[in-house]
């Protein structure tokens, strides 16, 4: 509350001190570079990829590793290294920009109800708890099913699924800072609802509402990739990893190389990501590991 | 407390009520009805007019609705489309099925997580402790499909110990499925294992840092002797509730799980059902998921209220 107004300076000043105090832990460290790697790789792979992902030949069906083909090649001929490098684009595209929504949804209703209380709250939340007790596979392969695979409908509505557990965490740090003091005297002051919830509510929700963010991407990235998995995710020949894992699986007992490859890459990403969410909880002081994974 | 129960059992109710609304609107507006998927290409004039009559398609939605929640409540789920039964018939042995699945896990995983939690927080940040917590990291993180992938490569093609793929009719005996649950069970238990054993872990530090332990430290308490008169009563308390929200998060792993290994549970049905477009079958599945998620929940806040002291006493002040 001292530094009422925040400029950008300070913004990216707190943002180092924060990234300083997660690599300043081994496996914060590991995490972010992880992290780093795989985004790196998703924004520059389309440059230097040995070959074409969607090139089909079918005299070089289920090639062992070799020279030519580092990771060998799948069923259909495609080299699986190309593959691999590509897969991630798509799982973080669209799990990074449904983290965003997620956020901003979650964030603004559950502040939204954690401030006015009351029928309303009553009864969002009762929505909200209907929601978080359907199965989240479920939900998802029913929106999917009704809406199409298309990223421009996977990116909302895994958002949107995965907002609701973000609207709980929001609303309770929200009743946590309504009962103190300092808004109360903002009130004496005469402060207006606007400049109440800009200046000393949201400072003091942020950070939790920002882990909760971190530790849904990790989740949504798995939810993604197991719809892509089940094959109601993104649709053939895109490289994803989890289409590519369920493809393999059937011939993986005479061509492991083709399964391997993906299941490396998967795994790295989501792992990149939870050290990294674990490591900015604990950078701002949130304790994670008594929460349930809803 | 009893007045708390009530509350919660109430509240349980009225969210299953919301999650049917939810089911029956999300499954009205799906494109195409049951009568143009069973019709195929013939699905227009007098045969399209007949179904709708035969199936009821043909009166308003909320009347629909009514009616169908009016049977959900006998037990009635309605008939299946594809396979033209029962919906009852078709679920008994799926869930049967998932039942064994799903209490295997849990029988093992429990036990296991306790154990690993407590080992970790007595033996904080020395070798047991990063050794496990990095296995746990590991196993909770990777989807449950890589997990289950990786297990029947492992074990099952490469080791040729067990069978990788479950193939058996819905309806087998017991033992007959035994020996092909085995590494479904180790992939559900690996995971709920680990999320468990994590939260056990913080729990009892944090208790371990109360200030009746330090209290009992300097009174000369020997060491087990506090641990596990003063320590674990405290810390496993809280963990009740959030093991049961892992179980029932972990719903969404079975069904994964069970696709991999095409184990003939509620989860394949689940896929299978949205494929065919059944949807009453898929309706049948989301009330039924929905009613495990919130009957789970319900025990452990039941269970978190018999066992904590403090909130027996609050029907006095209510």
């Amino acid at each position: 509350m001292e530094n009422r107004k925040e400029n950008p300076k300070n913004i990216l000043s707190k943002v180092l001190e924060v990234l300083s105090t997660m690599a300043s832990k081994p496996s914060g460290l590991i995490g972010l570079s992880i992290l780093f790697f795989h985004i790196t790789l998703a924004i520059t792979s389309p440059w230097f990829v040995p070959y074409d992902y969607k090139a089909i030949d079918p005299t070089l069906m289920l090639q062992a590793p070799s020279s030519e083909y580092w990771f060998g090649t799948d069923s259909l001929g495609r080299d699986v290294f190309t593959r691999t490098l590509l897969g991630g684009r798509i799982a973080l595209t669209v799990t990074f920009f449904g983290s965003l929504i997620a956020l901003l949804w979650g964030g603004l209703l559950g502040i939204f109800c954690g401030l006015v209380g009351g029928k309303i709250d009553d009864i969002v939340m009762r929505i909200v708890d209907a929601f978080l007790s359907i199965p989240w596979i479920l939900a998802m392969l029913l929106i999917v099913s009704l809406l199409g695979t298309s990223i421009e409908v996977l990116i909302p509505a895994l958002g949107f699924f995965y907002g609701k557990g973000i609207v709980r965490v929001a609303r309770a740090a929200t009743h946590d800072v309504i009962a103190k003091d300092f808004i109360a005297s903002a009130k004496a002051r005469g402060h207006s609802n606007m400049s109440i919830i800009w200046n000393e509510i949201l400072p003091n929700v942020r950070d939790a509402i920002l882990v909760e963010g971190a530790m849904r991407w990790s989740w949504m990235l798995l939810g993604f990739s197991s719809l892509s998995f089940l094959g109601f995710g993104v649709s053939p020949p895109t490289p994803d990893w989890g289409l590519m894992i369920s493809n393999a699986r059937g011939l993986m007992s005479f061509a492991w190389w083709s399964v391997i490859s993906p299941i490396v890459g998967l795994s790295s990403l989501i792992i990149g990501i939870n050290l990294t969410a674990d490591a900015f909880a604990k950078a701002l002081g949130i304790d994670r590991s008594t929460k349930a994974p809803v | 407390m009893f007045f708390l129960i009530f509350k919660r059992i109430l509240l349980g109710l009225i969210t299953l009520f919301i999650v049917s609304l939810i089911t029956f609107v999300g499954t009205e507006i799906l494109p195409g009805d049951a009568c143009t998927t069973y019709l195929e290409r013939e699905a227009y004039g007098a045969a399209l007019e007949a179904c709708y009559k035969r199936l009821g398609l043909d009166i308003p939605a909320y009347e629909r609705y009514l009616s169908w929640a009016y049977n959900v409540i006998q037990g009635d789920f309605g008939y299946s489309l594809s396979g033209q039964m029962p919906i009852n018939e078709v679920l008994g042995p799926r869930i049967k099925n998932s039942m064994v699945l799903a209490s295997a896990a849990i029988i093992i995983g429990i036990p296991m997580a306790l154990i690993l939690g407590i080992i970790t927080a007595l033996w904080r940040d020395k070798l047991p402790d990063i050794i496990i917590s990095t296995l746990a990291i590991f196993s909770m993180t990777i989807p449950e499909f890589i997990s289950a992938t990786l297990l029947i490569l492992i074990v099952a093609i490469w080791l040729e110990w067990l069978p990788g793929i479950v193939i058996v009719p819905t309806d087998v005996t017991f033992f007959e499925l035994l020996p092909n649950i085995i590494l479904p069970v180790i992939a559900i238990a690996m995971i709920m294992t680990a999320h468990m054993a994590r939260m056990v872990r913080s729990s009892v530090i944090q208790v371990m840092a109360s200030d009746y332990v330090q209290m009992a430290i300097l009174k000369g308490v020997p060491y087990w002797k506090m641990v596990f008169k003063h320590v674990l009563p405290n810390a496993l308390l809280p963990a009740i509730n959030v093991v049961a929200l892992t179980i029932a998060w972990l719903l969404g792993g079975v069904v994964v799980t069970e696709v991999v290994f095409n184990y003939p549970g509620l989860g394949r049905l689940v896929i299978e059902s949205i494929s065919n477009r059944d949807l009453p079958v898929v309706q049948a599945l989301a009330i039924i998921l929905a009613s495990i998620y919130v009957s789970i929940n319900l025990i452990a806040d039941v269970m978190t209220l018999m066992l904590n002291p403090r909130l027996k006493t609050l029907q006095i002040r209510k």
